[in-house]
């Protein structure tokens, strides 16, 4: 069995985020990078997956040079090999584009039975490339689970969308995860000490056989007009309770209207 | 004028309020018309009527509720291509942004989620979104295509204005490929009695700080009418179920007024109520972050400040 876990690169949830002053493109390069938390749990279940029967486990990112931080988290839990789609061309591509890029290496990757997705980036959060990927590659998609279970060729998942329900599907199938599915593991030392010796391929759009015109900033189908930083949210009135903060919470919201 | 196309966002045919948002922003964009998937038309209809859809595409099949969204984004497609709509809005929910993300590709159309606002410019239909956490304010034009938009909970207030709508019943067919994902148990909505937690005009939240009892929060919640959501520290616990978590991996929800009781505020939490208008928090700590963004805060122990608050307001409205 075949899987490939697809990875991110994200600017940290936790440093200053910021846009690129130039194009309006995040700003991936001089911000502290980390793989998308989000992605480890689909990382984790591939391995949940490997460890319990014969599988292996590939870690695909597209992103500049440092996405291979990605990578290499990924091969230190325990994933078999890596593969980084890195071109100059792909600064500034959208959802579109990049589900292009990303379908385009499960392909070329060949025969693979399961891709494993986090939920959303940290960053875009768009969540609809794993959608998009799975229109492209006419494969089934089930998002947002918390549950699943690998029964021969079907996939049984719990699907904490709006309600929760149970699908099915046959494999080959897109399935992305949320956090409450299970709980990622750290690399180990051994981990960290085999992932150096894991290979790790990096292919350029041409290896895709992807026209460079077809992708990024320029080529995006939906342009930013503007970009505002937020004043941050001044701070209101703190009141310290001394018996009688209810009631000044009462009387704040009777002058706001909303009693 | 031309057709904004909305997408009907409801269960067994009860729409749900984000659909008549999405109506009362197509007004101001065009000619708005309502696409119907799934069954239980009959239900839906007056409501549609009653926030002005000109026209109704009307798909019922068993087949478009059995399965995962890829029936309905082939279904919406269908209709795009006869109705050559100016833009395409669905609510930003799971499904509504799944539907979304295919219906662009199977488009070939720019597509931008989440957005807080949707006007028409002269240099064409534009969004605003909240973006990295509401630091930043982006406003965004799709060029590409039909513009596809999916647009957040209480992007606009829903204003009536009755139609008599032309109903057109679509003849739908599904190919194979978007039948594999078929859905074999659904479970019921929870039913609190509630306003809907993502669609709330209040909501009040609790953390790891109601130390396992939500009663305090409960009740200040049913005093002010409000949905009840929780920190993902307040659900892993187990103390309140994972529906009501608010946050990166929960609900986003952007309220009129955000009560945050014995929640620290930490960033993937933020970034699932950061577009809320007023923010309000209880916390005994009066070094946690979250009071960087209250409007007004109470520097307390909830089970105290919370009872009275809600005595209080039970008084004022008696
Ligand atoms: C990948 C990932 C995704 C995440 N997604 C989410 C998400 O969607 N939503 C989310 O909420 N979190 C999320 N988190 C978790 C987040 O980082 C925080 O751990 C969590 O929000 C903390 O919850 P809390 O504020 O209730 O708990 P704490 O941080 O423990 O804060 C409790 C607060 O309660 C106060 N308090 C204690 N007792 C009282 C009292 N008696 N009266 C008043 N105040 C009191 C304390 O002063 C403290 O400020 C995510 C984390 C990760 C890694």
């Amino acid at each position: 069995m075949k899987i490939v876990v697809l990875v991110k690169h994200v600017p940290d949830a936790a440093a200053d985020r910021k846009f690129d002053e130039a194009d309006y493109t995040t700003d991936r390069v001089s911000v502290d990078s980390i793989l998308s938390e989000l992605d480890e749990y689909a990382v984790e279940e591939a391995l949940k997956i490997s460890d319990a029967g014969d599988a292996e486990v590939i870690a695909v990112t597209m992103g500049p040079e440092q996405a291979q931080d990605a990578i290499k988290r990924a091969l230190q839990m325990g994933a078999d090999s890596g593969v980084h789609v890195l071109d100059e061309a792909l600064h500034g591509s959208d959802a579109l584009a990049t589900s292009q890029v990303l379908a385009a290496a499960i392909e070329k990757v060949g025969e693979v039975d399961l891709v494993f997705t986090g939920m959303a980036s940290t960053d875009g959060g768009m969540s609809v490339v794993p959608a998009m990927l799975a229109e492209r590659l006419q494969l089934a998609h089930v998002g947002f689970v918390g549950e699943l279970t690998l029964d021969g060729g079907t996939v049984r998942a719990r699907r904490d969308a709006d309600v929760t329900e149970t699908v099915e599907a046959a494999l080959p199938a897109i399935v992305s995860v949320t956090d409450q599915i299970n709980e990622p593991r750290y690399p180990s030392f051994k981990g960290i000490m085999a992932a150096k010796k894991k290979p790790v391929q990096t292919w350029s759009l041409a290896d895709l056989g992807i026209d460079a015109g077809s992708v990024g900033l320029s080529a995006a189908w939906s342009v930013v007009a503007s970009v505002t930083a937020r004043p941050p949210r001044t701070q209101g009135e703190v009141v310290t309770d001394e018996g009688d903060g209810g009631a000044k919470l009462a009387a704040y919201l009777a002058d706001q209207k909303f009693i | 004028m031309a057709e904004i196309l909305v997408l009907v966002d409801h269960a067994d045919g009860a729409v749900r309020k984000t659909t008549t948002e999405l109506l009362t922003i197509a007004r101001r964009l065009g000619e708005p018309s309502a696409v119907f998937i799934g069954s239980g038309y009959d239900a839906a209809r007056d409501t549609l009527a009653q926030f002005g859809a000109a026209k109704v595409y009307v798909a019922e099949n068993p087949e478009l509720v059995d399965h995962l969204v890829a029936p309905q984004a082939e279904v919406l497609a269908q209709v795009a291509a006869t109705a050559q709509p100016a833009a395409i809005l669905l609510a930003s929910n799971p499904d509504g942004k799944e539907i979304a993300a295919r219906l662009a590709i199977k488009l070939e159309s720019g597509l931008i989620t989440d957005a807080v606002d949707v006007v028409a410019a002269d240099a064409g239909i534009t969004t605003t979104q909240s973006v990295f956490a509401g630091g930043y304010t982006v406003t965004a034009r799709v060029t590409h295509g039909t513009p596809i938009v999916t647009v957040k909970p209480n992007a606009a207030t829903p204003e009536p204005a009755q139609s008599t709508p032309v109903e057109e019943k679509v003849a739908v067919s599904i190919s194979d490929t978007a039948k594999r994902a078929r859905i074999v148990e659904r479970a019921a909505r929870g039913e609190s009695g509630r306003p809907e937690l993502t669609e709330a005009a209040i909501v009040v939240s609790g953390g790891r700080g109601t130390g396992g009892d939500f009663g305090p929060v409960e009740a200040l919640a049913d005093a002010l009418g409000a949905a009840v959501g929780a920190s993902r520290a307040a659900v892993d616990s187990g103390w309140y179920p994972h529906a009501h978590q608010v946050g990166q991996t929960g609900k986003t929800v952007s309220p009129q007024l955000y009560v945050a009781a014995g929640i620290s505020g930490a960033i993937q939490h933020r970034a699932g109520m950061q577009t809320s208008k007023t923010v309000v928090v209880v916390n005994k700590d009066a070094e946690a972050p979250i009071f960087s963004m209250a409007d007004f805060g109470v520097v307390g122990d909830l089970h105290t400040v919370l009872p009275q608050a809600t005595e209080e307001i039970t008084k004022r409205k008696a």
